[in-house]
């Protein structure tokens, strides 16, 4: 296994994603003679992990089930331990195309955070590219470097523990990409146009208030950035149900009833058989949102230099 | 070659040279290069009203007619030096506010200053592109959500991915950026053969369709029964799949003949051309050439030319089934006109156990039904169904606000991970399948409530 390769069967020390089911799931550290608790019985790492295959099905000792995944950045996103507050898989693939980012690709990053878009972008840049990554907080750069040792990447990122606001990123004249997602990022515009390659390159910044894009926008014009657009993205999930509704009793003679049923049940509906067993409702298939979704994480604000 | 773009023609010649992002003026017919930034423009008189209580609108506040207008225009004068009369002649100007007055401007400017920029192909750059000029041809797939796919998909160097798409090859193209030449995609195609007008826009070097293989979708079905490869294997050539071939070489010209025409429409309506464009007008030169030479041989060699082709093409076709054979691809994308049950149902058949897929379609009503016959068929988990919404900001000092919504329009996508099939149920009789299904599915709801 690896964040930037897959592989076929889980080995010794590497990272896999158990899933309970929908929306619960967490990552295990594969080691042998460990065991691991889940709400099914335990897992025995040495018996039930190392030699299967990614994607089987393991059977804990209370009966249950569980399956065992290859790590992906974006089942990491969804596991990983916070340490900070984190972009998720939405906002991450709107930065990935917007910065043009593909392998070979060099990009600049501040904060590293808790890693959770670290992962997607050496993801991408590898395996001929790298990602700078300045982190301010000494121990969220310990922990980091860390991770990346553990998920075999580490050739392909570069930590490091400044200020980004003061000594930028370390690097200069090298970059095709810049990412920033600190609280002053228009502090950090003119580190970031030296980091880019001379002969141009994308940047974003997120931000989720409205008066730190405004400032960054400014900053941007003035160090000469164009194509500067500010844009949000939200994610809308829905639940697939089979919903049935009640046809109102308006009276009418119960033959006619069930007739009314039929007909308005037909067009709307030709896939599920159980339509009109009991009688008197409607069945259908539809999609719910769910009944809460984030509604806002950043505003992302992109721009060229040329 | 003359190219048009918004109402505009010229020649490309003079952009050579000079670096992606450079921005050039249009002149009569060819291009001139402008200083990138033009000096502090206009109106350095800062006088400007309040409100706009004053201001009525008779229709007579510009005091240049659109005679003198067209005058100007035809004299070939700057359009920077017409933007400046329209504003002096403006009655209005002076009294409309600072805002009002940038807003003005800008607006002439748009109509009077023709600038281009021409800026290298990218992912980012065609499907912004496809989705405001074509959207049909990309089935109304909007950047964001091609975005979800390829970060959903996990697309990365070195995968095996399984394609199919109608969107003229954008979708293609955007999974071989990601994957830069490395590992390698089979593309399932629809009728006479994949439709890359898209993917040629990108000016890909030839290494990376090096690994690029096609795949008929009307063979699959032979090919998961496994009457695929008795039916051609080389060493008995059936008239039978030699027939076949043969038609499908004449729709594939076909094919290609109509690509040309979008690549040159949508090249036209672009402008991030350069490398294809050279490389087209080279292509003919030398195509000129040999016609020239060899017209006699023609003949004979177009002969031998075709066995030659429909041989290659015979030996592609084996090696991408075998490819496909091993059922061990790292994931699968489609984005296609066509329903996606079918596509899904057979072609998850190809991917190994603990990959990423997704399925984009404009409709949400095809990917309910989609979720529900993955579920029954299992072998699926993390099934979600999104969409995603995107909004543009205007943001300007004391002026930022949202741009425009776009919603709906944007399509829908379905993505799961691929598990092993549960062998015990899939071979049990129907009856004993319900029966182990039942408290199964039962486990299910209390672990986790509608997945």
């Amino acid at each position: 296994m690896s964040f930037v390769e897959y592989g076929d069967t889980i080995k010794d020390g590497d990272t896999a994603i158990v899933f309970l089911g929908h929306e619960s799931m967490f990552p295990v550290k594969v080691q042998q003679g460990t065991v691991t608790q889940t709400k099914y019985g335990v897992i025995r790492h040495s018996t039930d992990l190392i030699g299967k295959k990614y994607g089987s099905k393991v059977t804990c000792s209370k009966g249950g089930w569980v399956f065992i995944l290859h790590p992906t950045p974006e089942l990491w996103t969804m596991n990983l331990p916070h340490r900070t507050q984190i972009l998720y898989s939405t906002d991450i693939s709107i930065i990935t195309m917007m910065l043009e980012l593909k392998p070979g690709s060099i990009v600049c990053e501040s904060g590293t955070g808790s890693g959770s878009l670290s992962h997607a972008l050496i993801r991408t840049v590898a395996p001929t590219g790298h990602l700078y990554t300045v982190e301010f907080h000494q121990q969220r750069a310990e922990k980091a470097r860390e991770e990346f040792r553990e998920h075999g990447v580490e050739h392909l990122v570069t930590v490091t523990n400044q200020d980004v606001c003061k000594n930028g990123f370390g690097v200069s004249n090298i970059a095709d990409a810049v990412f920033l997602d600190i609280p002053s990022p228009w502090e950090a515009i003119g580190h970031a146009k030296s980091a880019l390659k001379p002969e141009g390159g994308r940047i974003c910044s997120f931000s989720p208030c409205i008066e730190q894009v405004q400032r960054t926008c400014l900053a941007m014009e003035e160090h000469g950035f164009t194509e500067i657009n500010t844009l949000e993205i939200l994610l809308r999930v829905y639940n697939v149900r089979t919903i049935s509704l009640q046809i109102p009793d308006l009276g009418k003679a119960a033959e006619d009833n069930s007739s009314a049923g039929f007909d308005s049940s037909n067009p709307s509906n030709q896939g599920s058989p159980s339509a009109n067993l009991q009688q008197g409702t409607v069945q259908f298939k539809s999609s719910v949102p769910l009944r809460e979704m984030v509604g806002h994480t950043g505003y992302l604000t992109f721009a060229t230099k040329s | 070659r003359k190219i048009i773009f918004e109402k505009q023609w010229f020649y490309l010649d003079n952009a050579i040279g000079h670096i992606y992002g450079t921005t050039f003026e249009v002149t009569s017919g060819g291009n001139l290069q402008p200083k990138q930034e033009v000096e502090g423009t206009t109106t350095e008189t800062k006088e400007a009203g309040t409100d706009n209580r004053n201001i009525v609108d008779d229709g007579k506040s510009q005091k240049l007619t659109h005679d003198d207008i067209k005058a100007l225009k035809d004299k070939g004068i700057k359009g920077q030096e017409i933007v400046q009369q329209l504003i002096e002649n403006s009655t209005t100007f002076r009294d409309k506010t600072e805002f009002a007055q940038d807003k003005y401007i800008k607006k002439k400017k748009k109509k009077y200053e023709a600038v281009i920029t021409v800026v290298k192909p990218s992912t980012r750059i065609l499907s912004t592109m496809y989705y405001a000029r074509e959207p049909g041809k990309i089935n109304h797939l909007r950047y964001d959500t091609l975005a979800q796919m390829l970060t959903l998909g996990n697309i990365r160097a070195g995968n095996k991915m399984i394609v199919m798409e109608t969107c003229s090859g954008l979708v293609l193209g955007a999974v071989m950026e990601r994957m830069g030449g490395y590992g390698s995609i089979v593309q399932m195609y629809p009728g006479g053969g994949p439709v890359r007008a898209a993917t040629s826009c990108f000016g890909f070097p030839k290494p990376f369709f090096d690994n690029l293989h096609e795949f008929p979708l009307s063979k699959v079905d032979s090919l998961l029964s496994g009457t695929f490869s008795t039916e051609t294997l080389p060493s008995e050539p059936d008239d039978n799949t030699l027939v076949e071939e043969e038609s499908n070489g004449l729709t594939d010209e076909k094919q290609t003949s109509l690509q040309e025409t979008e690549e040159e429409s949508t090249a036209e309506a672009a402008m991030e051309i350069n490398q294809t464009e050279e490389q087209e007008t080279m292509d003919i030169n030398t195509e000129d050439v040999e016609f020239k030479e060899n017209k006699e041989k023609e003949n004979k060699e177009n002969v031998r030319e075709k066995q030659r082709k429909q041989w290659e093409r015979r030996k592609k076709l084996i090696e991408t089934a075998a490819l496909l054979s091993e059922k061990n691809a790292d994931g699968l994308i489609v984005a296609s006109k066509f329903h996606p049950t079918p596509l899904l149902l057979s072609l998850l058949e190809f991917v190994a156990p603990s990959r990423p897929f997704v399925v984009y379609c404009q409709y949400k009503e095809p990917l309910l039904e989609c979720y529900t016959k993955l579920r029954e068929r299992g072998g699926v988990i993390n099934l979600k169904l999104s969409e995603t919404w995107l909004r543009n900001y205007q943001v300007l000092p004391d002026r930022s606000h949202p741009k425009l919504t776009m919603s709906g329009g944007g399509g829908y996508l379905l993505s799961g991970i691929t598990v092993i099939l549960d062998k015990g149920k899939s071979d049990s009789s129907n009856f004993e399948a319900l029966k182990m299904e039942e408290p199964s599915s039962k486990r299910c709801k209390v672990q986790d409530r509608h997945c």
